[in-house]
């Protein structure tokens, strides 16, 4: 298990790092898997599954075929910038070890509560029963989403050839 | 009420199947219309659309009643108001076309994310329908595809992702330590838990979420960039209604049915505190870069973070007047607000100049739009008997009262100031000389002037009727606390 | 070592991985010279949220109700990314460019 949360961050880190654009998006799919097996141990299969298939995968693809849309420098240019990106990035991980460190100060401040004892769990509710019936006014908020989804694709994709 | 939601949809599905385009391009200016129209009758007829077994069954189906008060009535009031204003602005701007048929969609669609921010009654439904306004908006800002809009739309998507980031984490934290989502069990889960950092640490993240979102001052980077951009009718809707529906309503839904339901005398006050200093600060600071613009749009952009700053003064002074006057401001400031930004797109059609040291003496040629203009800059000024005047009384008074002198006093400061952001506006654009290159200009079209003679005449009647207005309307609305 | 102790505590690596998804999303959005690293840092927070609710549910034993926050969320998600994807490609035919320097002509 912590092995998998290494695995995450290690992945972000590596998203963040890396010089190449395509490099960081396959980056961004790498940790979306780390996140979902993490979701699966958590007991939570049916959010794993969506996020592994809707973030690994179609962002992803989104994200693919957004950069193959655009091309910013000439591969010469890009060298260049890419060997200056790393002296402005490497101070990540050392943020990261300071981070750690403060929040190891005030962690104890803090006291994250347990709410429930650990291990013991009974699905208080499936769900399929959470979202169908509890929370129907967010499905209906996702519908308009995906609406306005479509119209964003449309106004602002449509209409290259026309230019 | 939940009609309100369903209702939109059902138009923009209605509206997007595939029938002869020119008809349905026609038809949707005025299907929208009808919408908005629906909208401010369901406000002062709640019980005519409580039509039995649809009510029942739709709040069954749901599985909750609604927030419904005075508070919600007030905001779908303005919601409707300013929407019918914004979309006669783009008819003005856009003519007939496909273009128009698909800004009455995405208005459609913002409209339906603000209502369902005023009607959720839990905190993960307000995330959801938070992500749908600014969903709309963002589109609605490239929405002419110029790079001008895509650098606000970006501006303000990337600092709105990062407000929603925050929101979410505070709400993710709610989740973990308590019972549920809903307004109330959030209260209670901060009662319970009143001494623990991390809850604390979570509404500091939802109240700094919502701050972004509102464009108080320091994070109101994304608004003057935002408004400048935008093509006029967006920019019409998103200064009228969608920065306040999203920011500051939430905030005050949120301080006032969340953090302040349990009795928790020391430590409430210092939400009250951060919310005062953020409102003094935007208020403040929005005048006074006002005051060195010398583009149209960014100096109403400055002049809007400053009154939103009046709202949460009215906000942080933590008693019923406060309350009151700061739902009456906000109410205002959608009026008055909308009403400058049409004038302005009628300007800058008529003339094709943003910046106002070019221009001069347009009240000659354009006296209806030079009018209004000073109706509504009077009222942003708080002149009596403008409506304006009042809510800023009200607000002085509930500061004066509870205590903070010194703001109270900013707070006055910051309206001699507006009157003189405002006074400079007025001398550059419509007073003075007409110079020559303007001597063929037309008074704006019929779209823009009926929504700016409307929306001046509100002003007027709401200062006007204002004795009769505190008993009936506003006591109730504070009195929801 | 208590401090230690706080740390292998299951709760304590949640809130520190969540911290430390948040601190590298904002170095990647405020360093990044380039539009579409700017997304993928905000993709990165979503990311910290979606472990947020998911420590969330774990620790309440209330797995249900955060699945279908995390769904919702997802699907959220996805449609401001495409919208966002919109914006910077168009964003890009207009200026030529990605880079954010370019973004930066409205003053102040």
């Amino acid at each position: 298990m912590l092995i998998l949360f290494l695995l995450l961050l290690g992945c972000a880190l590596f998203t963040v790092l890396t010089p190449t654009l395509i490099m960081s998006a396959l980056g961004l799919a790498a940790t979306s898997v780390a996140l979902s097996l993490i979701i699966f141990e958590l007991k939570q299969p049916l959010a794993a599954v969506f996020e592994l298939s809707v973030c690994a995968g179609l962002i992803t693809a989104v994200f693919v075929s957004a950069i193959s849309l655009t091309r910013r420098y000439s591969p010469a240019e890009e060298r260049c910038v890419a060997a200056g990106r790393l002296s402005r990035f490497i101070w990540l991980p050392l943020l990261f070890l300071a981070a750690g460190g403060v929040y190891v100060y005030l962690g104890s401040e803090i006291g994250i509560p347990v709410a429930r004892p650990l291990g013991d769990h009974m699905e208080s509710m499936g769900v399929r029963e959470v979202l169908w019936q509890a929370r129907r006014l967010d499905l209906l908020g996702q519908l308009f989403l995906v609406l306005t989804g479509v119209f964003g694709v449309v106004v602002l994709f449509k209409g290259w050839h026309k230019r | 009420m939940y009609l309100l939601l369903i209702v939109p949809l059902l138009s923009v599905s209605a509206l997007n199947l595939p029938f002869k385009k020119e008809i349905a391009d026609r038809i949707a200016l005025w299907w929208v219309m009808a919408l908005c129209c629906l909208q401010v009758l369901f406000v002062f007829f709640p019980k005519a659309c409580e039509v039995a077994s649809w009510h029942s069954a739709l709040i069954s189906f749901f599985g909750s009643a609604p927030t419904l008060d005075s508070l919600a009535r007030v905001m779908f009031l303005a919601i409707a108001l300013v929407a019918a204003a914004a979309l006669m602005t783009a008819r003005y701007l856009l003519g007939v076309g496909e273009r128009l048929f698909v800004f009455c969609c995405l208005t459609v669609l913002a409209m339906a994310g603000m209502n369902g921010v005023v009607l959720a009654s839990d905190l993960f439904t307000l995330y959801v329908f938070l992500e749908l306004t600014a969903a709309a908006s963002f589109i609605l800002i490239a929405f002419e595809r110029e790079r001008d809009g895509f650098e606000g739309a970006f501006k303000y998507l990337m600092l709105s992702a990062l407000a929603t980031g925050m929101l979410l984490t505070g709400i993710g934290i709610f989740a973990l330590t308590g019972e549920g989502l809903s307004y109330s069990q959030a209260g209670i889960t901060l009662a319970v838990n009143r001494e623990s950092a991390l809850v604390w640490s979570g509404v500091a993240l939802i109240v700094a979420g919502l701050c972004i979102k509102g464009g108080l001052v320091p994070f109101h980077g994304w608004v003057p960039d935002a408004y400048s951009s935008a093509p006029g009718g967006a920019a019409v809707l998103l200064a009228g209604i969608v920065t306040k529906a999203a920011g500051v309503y939430t905030l005050i839904r949120l301080v006032s049915s969340v953090i302040k339901v349990p009795d928790i005398p020391e430590q409430e006050l210092g939400v009250d505190a951060a919310v005062l200093t953020f409102g003094t600060v935007s208020l403040l600071a929005g005048a006074l870069l006002a005051l060195v613009q010398s583009d149209l749009r960014r100096m109403l952009a400055y002049s809007s973070i400053s009154q939103v700053g009046y709202i949460a003064l009215g906000l942080g002074a933590g008693s019923f007047l406060g309350l009151a006057g700061a739902v009456f401001h906000l109410f205002n400031h959608a009026v008055f607000k909308s009403l400058l930004f049409v004038n302005a797109a009628a300007v800058e059609k008529e003339t094709g100049l943003r910046d106002m040291n070019q221009m001069g003496g347009l009240s000659h040629q354009m006296p209806v739009t030079g009018l209004t203009s000073i109706i509504a800059m009077l009222s942003t000024a708080g002149i009596p008997p403008l409506s304006g005047f009042w809510s800023k009384l009200m607000i002085v008074v509930a500061l004066w009262q509870a205590g903070y002198e010194w703001v109270a006093a900013a707070a006055v400061l910051g309206s001699l100031i507006t009157l003189a952001y405002f006074l400079s506006l007025q001398r550059r654009v419509f007073y003075g000389e007409l110079l020559e290159r303007f001597a063929g200009v037309r008074e704006a079209g019929v779209w823009v002037v009926v929504p700016a003679v409307a929306l001046a005449v509100l002003t007027l009647l709401l200062g006007a009727i204002f004795p009769w207005l505190f008993n009936t309307f506003l006591v109730p609305v504070a009195g929801f606390l | 070592m208590t401090v230690i102790g706080e740390i292998t505590h299951p709760e304590g690596v949640f809130a520190l991985c969540i911290v430390l998804l948040w601190v590298s999303a904002l170095y990647c959005i405020m360093l990044s010279r380039n539009l579409i690293r700017i997304l993928i840092g905000v993709e990165l927070i979503s990311k910290a949220l979606t472990l947020l609710l998911a420590a969330g549910g774990y620790l309440t034993a209330q797995t249900g109700f955060s699945q279908a926050l995390i769904v919702t969320l997802i699907v959220v998600e996805v449609v401001l990314i495409a919208v966002a994807a919109g914006i910077v490609v168009g964003a890009y035919h207009r200026t030529g460019s990605l880079d954010v320097c370019e973004l930066e002509k409205l003053k102040g």
